[in-house]
């Protein structure tokens, strides 16, 4: 457990729903839903859901933090928004599933080893490089997340299709190398980290 | 009104009748057969001309029986509106050529129903009187009004506005009722976000100073006598001295008391403090008058409320209420708020198992009562654990596990028991009667009804108005709308059905105009709904009574009293005109000016029956006018056929109908016969409440009779027809001209 996640046990005690608003993007809609249960209706994923977003709104209002936080259901949000189109009490569903797993990821205490956090990470690095998604580098490491003996097993696995897009000019070897950026790619850098500092201001305030 | 009787009859060609049916022939039939001595056709006779025509012969020719051969009664009424004469109507269009194919081989049987229904209108029309109101009472504009709340301000308020002086009774010492006991009330006006001032004060300012509203504070009803226009009220006051005031008809507002959380030791009730009912937590609020709310055991400033829905109701657990009281879980939200608003940090859970906000704002103020963070948990509590803290024990239904939640304060919602006063006569129970009896027997018997009479109503029928479901005071919550069962009396508030101080208030301006209606009605000896303005009332041949009490028994709206001599007693303006009483009577002396034994008898007699062999039967449909008979005029309107040996004959009720048609009808030869109500039983869609009951429960018997003929039972068949049933009609008929073909002809042809 981190530092940052005892400090905000000890900050809020038992009223997890005022954590969550400080802390979680959208958190503050939380008290606002009304348990009709149309967004775990809605969710085209809703059945791999350990906890459908309607619970996890009524567990953090019952204070269950650990239970929430370190749950695998927000993750499984594909964010196909249906839930926010439905919502009769428009409540940006998706964002506070997004916000939850976050907050869950800064205090250090999300679901280890779900693929679906992991990808996301990934994503993140390989964006965060060049500012452009390197496909090649990012299907590498994804294949092989889960060390070399799997990975060389996936890779085989996939090796028509990528053969295939290689052929149709939809994936370049040179992009073992380098690869294409944007323009400006300083400039690029320089907005992710004034991101960055405005975050980390923001939790800082938030603490 | 000419002294002899003179029946003009007028024959429409329009809408396709002219083409569909032999117009000379018609003329003859109501000439000839039905004895009128003015017959003249028309191309179209709602028009100006025909109307008009009409009128000239009323006018010169001195026909003071007008029959109309052309579309449905209930068609162009503004149009043929005549007065001083009396109306029948042959229903040629919706009732002949609309249900029947346009082909020669069925032209014959289509004239033949036509010239049936001059007949019957021609026979109805000899035996219609022209109704003249009896005189019974004249107007009286004074309304009274029972009951100080908030919705008996309005009423009176209302009422006053308009011009018309009224009584509030009050039994306790102060105007305000309920809502004066509120620290706030639910929010009337947008954006709905937060507690109102209950605005008592300034209402009962307002009564104060109308100079046209008298009010008697500790004062209660002790005896209510008379009828619509001519009600005489003892208002007597605490202190002994009575006074007797005449009006025109009557408000009750009597509220309602809040459900005796004594009934409830599972919630710690009476144990602990700090399990408090809604209004006793109004009462803590108003203590604190924006200050921190104090729990009444220690003084202790609450840092944690919970409260619980639905104690006590919508359960079917003996002493439980079965309804949903409507108003608590906004009063919940509401005094979840008197805590967040005075401090933010303190919890407020609102524990539901179906929330409901009725009323225009109620969604925003359940939003309202979110945003400023009262939580909203769906569970059901099992247990209050008693403590210096009460614990709660529920199981919280979205997350499914079982939850012990300590908090400082527990409040109850729960919900409304109507102040509606003693049941009437055919409610009570058996012991209730015999103790009745027993006690105007002259022996000295404690009658064990422990509800004291809002109105002690000198009414054969019951001191107050009867109760509908959980015990309040209503007609038809959906039908008819501030209608009681008792004519002229109208319940406004929580005594009709549960609601909150604006619904109440909506309430009470309703009620009000029903008053004012009636009592202008009952002046001039008009019926109020659902028969409005009908001048006819029931009237007895005293010589032929047998004074069985029948009719004063089955009336629904308590109109008939017993004389001393045990005659029935009718008061006209009680009376809604149903004809329950007509169709009550073994003995036929019952009767209206327009609608008698004999006005739908001889319409029966008047039917042309075929020969046996000519195989063409005749099935007779008795069809309530409120619903049966539009149901056919619709099905009419949409051209679904039904059988050419149909004749139909509307009734007021199914409950007016007299066993004798249907023996009479046996006896002419008719070969089945169906009767037409409105369903009954708890979900009844009667305009009289109990008149197809009666009908139903009367023809259970009809049987028997059949049998005594030595006819089959399925000649008779009685049925529940709603307004919307228009495709079920047709085929009721048609299933019993099948059923005809397989037991065959009636063998009473002659």
């Amino acid at each position: 457990m981190s530092d940052l996640n005892t400090g905000m046990v000890e900050k809020y005690r038992n009223n997890f729903l005022k954590e969550v608003e400080a802390n979680v993007e959208e958190g503050d809609w939380v008290k606002m839903c009304m348990q009709c249960g149309v967004c775990s209706g809605s969710c085209p994923l809703g059945t791999d859901w350990d906890h459908p977003p309607q619970e996890l709104f009524m567990m953090i209002r019952a204070g269950k933090r650990e239970e929430v936080l370190q749950s695998t259901s927000m993750w499984m949000c594909t964010s196909c928004y249906n839930c926010i189109v439905r919502c009769p009490r428009e409540l940006p569903i998706t964002h506070i599933m997004h916000g939850l797993a976050h907050y869950a990821t800064r205090l250090g205490i999300e679901p280890k080893g779900q693929p679906t956090r992991q990808f996301a990470q990934l994503f993140w690095d390989n964006l965060a490089k060049n500012g452009r998604v390197n496909e090649l580098w990012l299907g590498v490491n994804l294949y092989f997340m889960n060390g070399l003996v799997e990975g060389v097993k996936v890779a085989l696995g996939m090796a028509g299709i990528g053969l295939g897009m290689l052929k149709a000019g939809r994936l370049s070897l040179k992009e073992l190398v380098g690869g294409h950026t944007v323009k400006d790619k300083k400039g690029f850098k320089a907005m992710i980290k004034k991101a960055q500092e405005l975050e980390a201001a923001r939790v800082d305030n938030a603490q | 009104m000419a002294d002899e009787m003179k029946i003009g009859a007028y024959i429409c060609n329009g809408c396709g009748i002219g083409e569909r049916l032999d117009s000379s022939q018609l003329e003859m039939t109501a000439t000839r057969d039905g004895k009128a001595a003015v017959c003249q056709q028309h191309d179209f006779l709602c028009s100006e001309a025909g109307v008009k025509m009409i009128q000239d012969d009323i006018d010169n020719e001195g026909v003071n029986h007008v029959v109309l051969a052309a579309c449905s009664r209930r068609a162009k009424t503004e149009a043929f509106n005549f007065d001083n004469v009396t109306l029948s109507r042959a229903n040629l269009r919706e009732g002949v050529i609309w249900v029947r194919p346009d082909e020669d081989d069925q032209r014959e049987t289509t004239q033949e129903m036509a010239d049936d229904y001059i007949r019957m209108a021609c026979a109805e029309s000899k035996y219609m009187k022209i109704p003249e109101a009896s005189g019974q009472q004249s107007v009286n504009k004074n309304i009274l009004i029972a009951g100080g709340g908030v919705a008996g301000m309005t009423a009176a308020l209302e009422a006053s506005k308009a011009g018309y002086p009224c009584t509030i009774v009050e039994k306790s010492g102060e105007l305000g009722g309920a809502t004066a006991k509120l620290y706030k009330k639910i929010p009337t006006s947008a954006p709905y976000a937060d507690p109102e001032d209950n605005g008592v004060d300034a209402m009962v300012a307002a009564v104060e100073a109308d100079s046209n509203i008298t009010v008697c504070l500790n004062s209660t009803l002790t005896n209510t006598a008379g009828a619509p226009g001519r009600f005489a009220a003892d208002i007597s006051t605490e202190s002994g001295s009575t006074e007797t005031k005449d009006f025109g008809a009557i408000v009750q507002a009597s509220g309602f008391t809040e459900y005796d959380a004594n009934q409830l030791p599972e919630f710690a009730y009476g144990k602990n403090k700090d399990v408090v009912t809604q209004m006793e937590l109004e009462a803590l609020a108003k203590e604190a008058d924006g200050g921190a709310i104090k729990r009444p055991s220690d003084g202790k400033e609450v840092q944690s409320v919970l409260f619980i829905q639905c104690a006590g109701q919508r359960s079917k657990k003996e002493g439980h209420l079965e309804h949903c009281s409507g108003y608590c879980c906004s009063a919940s939200i509401k005094q979840a708020m008197y805590f967040k608003d005075q401090n933010a940090d303190v919890d407020t859970t609102v524990l539901f198992s179906d929330l409901r906000t009725p009323g225009a704002g109620g969604e925003n103020f359940y939003r309202s009562g979110q945003k400023k963070g009262v939580i909203f948990t769906k569970g059901i509590a099992s247990e209050v654990v008693d403590g210096a803290n009460p614990t709660v024990k529920f199981k919280d239904l979205i997350l499914d596990e079982d939850v012990d939640l300590e908090v400082d304060m527990v409040v109850l919602a729960t919900g409304m028991v109507p102040n509606a006063g003693q049941p009437s006569r055919a409610e009570l129970t058996d012991q209730d009667n015999e103790d009745i009896a027993a006690e105007k027997a002259g022996e000295e018997k404690e009658i064990r009804i422990d509800v004291e009479s809002i109105l002690n109503l000198d009414y054969r029928q019951g001191k107050d108005v009867p109760h509908m479901d959980n015990g309040f005071a209503d007609s038809h919550f959906i039908c008819f709308p501030y209608e009681t069962q008792r004519t002229g009396i109208y319940t406004a508030g929580p005594v009709r059905r549960p609601m909150d101080t604006q619904q109440a208030m909506d309430d009470a301006m309703g009620a009000a105009m029903k008053a004012i209606a009636a009592a202008e009605n009952a002046g001039l000896g008009k019926a109020a709904h659902p028969r409005v303005a009908d001048l006819s009332f029931p009237t007895f041949r005293a010589e032929g009574c047998t004074q069985c009490k029948r009719c004063t028994v089955e009336c629904p709206f308590g109109a008939i009293n017993e004389t001393d001599d045990g005659y029935p007693e009718f008061n006209e303006s009680r009376c809604r005109r149903c004809g329950t009483c007509m169709g009550a009577c073994p003995v036929r002396v019952i009767s209206f000016e327009n609608y008698s034994i004999d006005t739908v008898g001889q319409q029966l007699k008047a039917v042309d029956i075929p020969d046996e062999f000519d195989e063409k039967p005749r099935i007779l449909v008795l069809a309530c006018e409120n619903d049966a008979y539009p149901a056919l005029d619709m099905a009419a309107q949409n051209k679904l056929e039904y059988s050419a040996f149909t004749r139909i004959i509307p009734v007021r009720c199914l409950g007016s109908v007299s066993l004798s048609w249907i023996t009479d009808s046996m006896n002419s030869g008719y070969d089945g016969i169906i009767l037409m109500g409105c369903p009954s039983g708890d979900d009844y869609q009667c305009h009289f409440v109990k008149g197809s009951l009666m009908a139903q429960e009367r023809m259970s018997k009809v049987g028997d009779t059949l049998e005594s003929l030595s006819l089959e039972k399925e000649r008779v068949q009685t049925y529940e027809i709603s307004i919307t049933d228009i495709h079920k009609v047709p085929k009721i008929i048609n299933e019993m001209v099948d059923t005809i073909e397989q037991i065959g002809m009636s063998p009473f042809k002659f």
